[in-house]
């Protein structure tokens, strides 16, 4: 029944039209792909190679004006400000500081929930937590927390009266000014946020070591030091290095938790550079031109800095 | 000196036994091979001697003092594993190096010793090679490098050229026969290949579903096993045995007028050790089968094998009972063809129904009397 149903339908259909047979496997493919293709170009290549002539403008996107030809003015009044140096400065400091404490820490954090104890699962799935939240939520909640007079984190640590307490984000201890702690209290959360990703990684590298390389080394009357420095350290360092080149490149760039968090503030004491492109491109000044080269030239260094993890990542594959 | 020492040592994970309690001393300068089909707890008891693995009960002892407790690097062992457990990250001659340095011993000692061992396994061109690069057998080679680099006492092998190609397999075999030999160092070999054992050992331990079979040399295992696992075990293919009731000096064997007259020396044995009617296991290897046409016992040629040097041929006594005879390359037989052989008497074994143990002697005539003996804990318990 159904059968003889089915090809009663089917036929008249394929009399009627015959193309939709004759389409090849190819047009079917280039179909389905030409939507994602179009997008793309819209929203990446095109904006990618306009900035990139908007960087030699001076251009204003509210300035009813057409683009003028400035050649590389932008880069040079970049690279000889003073100002520009500190916020690159601000920048690689945060870098250092989050990238290593999220290395030392993840690193240790893996050690820990590889071994298996009641409820491991469960504690690594805890761990993994921040990672999973958006950054502005997590700006926002954490600014709460540090709030000097209500905050959450004061009273944890047994301030009670604000005019003694820590005003983390505003760099100032007992209304003293300690300068650096804002940038601190930011690097704190980057590193609260994404250790769990470095353990992720690390995890994985360390639940991939097979078990008679340390039996081996047993035999061969290691240390637990020697074994962790010569077996373990060098078999996850390929997904550590992944970890690494992740980490440095988001904290290169690393926006909305600084922008949620201090705005750059007190004065300028945690003006990340991408900070810095946000206040020149958007922030009422509006140099869309000056900002379209600042962003090339932080493209320019994280590619740089990715290119010498990823020679230095194949030089360990390779062994 | 190293003679190792296993007194009564037994593994358990809860009430599953991995090992059933055995003792056995390992002489200085033994070669000693743990056979058995996988499972049957022979790397366990490998990794128990060498403290990978602790024990549930016993104790270990070497050259004495008791080491049952005492960490792995301690024991003054080497262990060769399987997979060669090579650090994959350092060259060969770090690798080799490595024992070596975790010691804390000075860097030029260090290299002078690599470079004596690496002369001895003749592996200088791989020096500088990751082990990555290398073949299974020359990682084997580093691996052994790497065991002697310490002067052990003793080796420990796990299997290790069970993961090489055929092609590496024989030459290696002789390799490391040829250290044990140069090195007389005590040396305790696992492998579920009984050509090996075979070749290598001085003394085989043949384990099954967690308890020792039998403990003798080549010889014995092969000529006088201890029990039908054994003999059914060892030898490719096994030894053949047939069942059947014995009346007075004869046992009624399968298949029509296939009546077998025990030898005389074994009969009072026999007859003290079987009742009257009940079924004995008659065993023999297929050599000790020689083809006479006047033989006592008959059947039909099921399947011949060429062999090479010989020929195999498959005997069938009825439905159920195929033998197989070795005989000479030149000989041929129809398929079908009725044949009539008579058995070697020295060659002959003879089993209990009911227990599946060799009644009468399990050394092959000829060999020491061994001064070690593999009590099980059902012997214990009788």
């Amino acid at each position: 029944m159904t059968s003889s149903a089915q090809a009663n339908v089917s036929s008249p259909v394929r009399a009627e039209k015959p193309q939709r047979k004759q389409m090849s496997d190819m047009t079917i493919r280039n179909l389905f792909i030409a939507p994602t293709l179009l997008l793309l170009i819209a929203m990446n290549v095109f904006p990618l190679f306009y900035s990139l002539y908007l960087s030699f403008t001076n251009y204003s996107a509210i300035a009813r004006k057409a683009p003028v030809w400035v050649g590389i003015e932008n880069y040079v009044n970049i690279l000889t400000d003073p100002q520009m140096w500190q916020y690159f400065n601000t920048t690689g400091k945060y870098t250092l500081l989050t990238v290593s404490l999220q290395v030392v820490l993840g690193f240790a954090l893996a050690m820990l929930v590889k071994e298996k104890f009641a409820g491991s699962g469960i504690v690594t799935t805890l761990i993994l937590i921040p990672m999973m939240l958006s950054p502005v939520v997590v700006g926002l909640f954490w600014k709460y927390m540090y709030n000097p007079s209500w905050g959450y984190l004061n009273w944890l640590m047994g301030f009670t009266n604000p005019s003694v307490a820590p005003d983390w984000l505003a760099s100032s201890w007992a209304r003293k000014s300690v300068p650096g702690l804002a940038l601190f209290a930011v690097v704190f959360v980057d590193v609260w946020m994404w250790t769990p990703f470095v353990m992720l990684l690390v995890l994985s590298g360390l639940k991939a070591i097979p078990d008679y390389l340390y039996e081996a080394a047993a035999i061969d009357r290691a240390s637990s030091w020697f074994q962790f420095w010569r077996i373990t350290v060098p078999q996850v360092a390929p997904l550590l290095m992944i970890a690494i080149l992740f980490r440095t490149i988001e904290a290169l760039k690393s926006f909305d938790l600084v922008m949620g968090m201090t705005g750059g503030g007190p004065g300028d004491q945690t003006e990340v550079i991408a900070v810095n492109l946000y206040r020149k491109a958007f922030l009422g000044q509006w140099q869309t031109g000056e900002a379209s080269a600042l962003a090339y030239i932080v493209l320019i260094i994280i590619i740089a800095i990715s290119n010498l993890y990823v020679r230095y990542l194949n030089r360990l594959r390779e062994g | 000196m190293a003679t190792i020492e296993l007194r009564n040592i037994e593994k358990r994970f809860g009430e599953t036994y991995a090992v059933k309690p055995f003792s056995l001393t390992i002489q200085h300068g033994e070669f000693v091979a743990l056979l058995g089909p996988s499972g049957c707890g022979k790397t366990t008891t490998l990794r128990m001697i060498s403290g990978l693995e602790t024990v549930s009960g016993g104790t270990i002892h070497l050259d004495g003092a008791n080491i049952t407790w005492q960490k792995p690097g301690y024991r003054n062992m080497a262990f060769v594993f399987q997979f060669y457990a090579l650090y994959p990250h350092i060259s060969v001659r770090e690798n080799i190096a490595f024992p070596l340095k975790a010691e804390g011993m000075a860097k030029s000692d260090v290299y002078k010793r690599v470079d004596e061992v690496v002369s001895i396994l003749r592996i200088e061109n791989l020096l500088n090679m990751r082990p990555g690069k290398l073949s299974g057998g020359d990682k084997q080679r580093v691996a052994l490098a790497r065991a002697l680099v310490r002067k052990p006492a003793a080796f420990l092998m796990d299997e290790p050229l069970g993961a090489l190609d055929a092609e590496y397999r024989e030459s290696m075999r002789a390799e490391i026969k040829r250290l044990h030999l140069s090195t007389n160092a005590t040396t305790v070999y696992v492998t579920h290949d009984q050509v090996e054992a075979m070749a290598m050992a001085d003394r085989i331990v043949v384990m099954s579903a967690a308890e020792v079979q039998q403990v003798g040399t080549p010889a014995d295992v092969y000529h006088a096993p201890a029990n039908l696992f054994v003999a059914r075990f060892i030898g490719s293919p096994g030894m053949n045995l047939l069942a059947g009731p014995r009346r007075g000096e004869k046992v009624e064997l399968p298949g029509t007028g296939n009546i077998y007259t025990i030898p005389a020396p074994q009969r009072e044995v026999l007859q003290a050790a079987t009742p009257e009617g009940k079924n004995v296991i008659v065993g023999f290897r297929p050599e000790a089968a020689m083809l006479n046409e006047q033989g006592a016992l008959t059947g039909e040629v099921y399947a011949t094998d060429m062999l090479g040097a010989y020929k195999l041929l498959h005997v069938s006594f009825d439905s159920d009972t195929v033998v197989h005879i070795r005989c000479d390359r030149m000989v041929s037989h129809p398929i079908g063809a009725r044949v009539r052989f008579d058995l070697d008497p020295q060659q002959v074994r003879f089993f209990d129904a009911t227990t599946e143990k060799a009644i009468g002697p399990t050394q092959s005539a000829g060999t020491a009397p061994i001064s070690v003996q593999a009590a099980n804990a059902q012997e214990k318990a009788a």
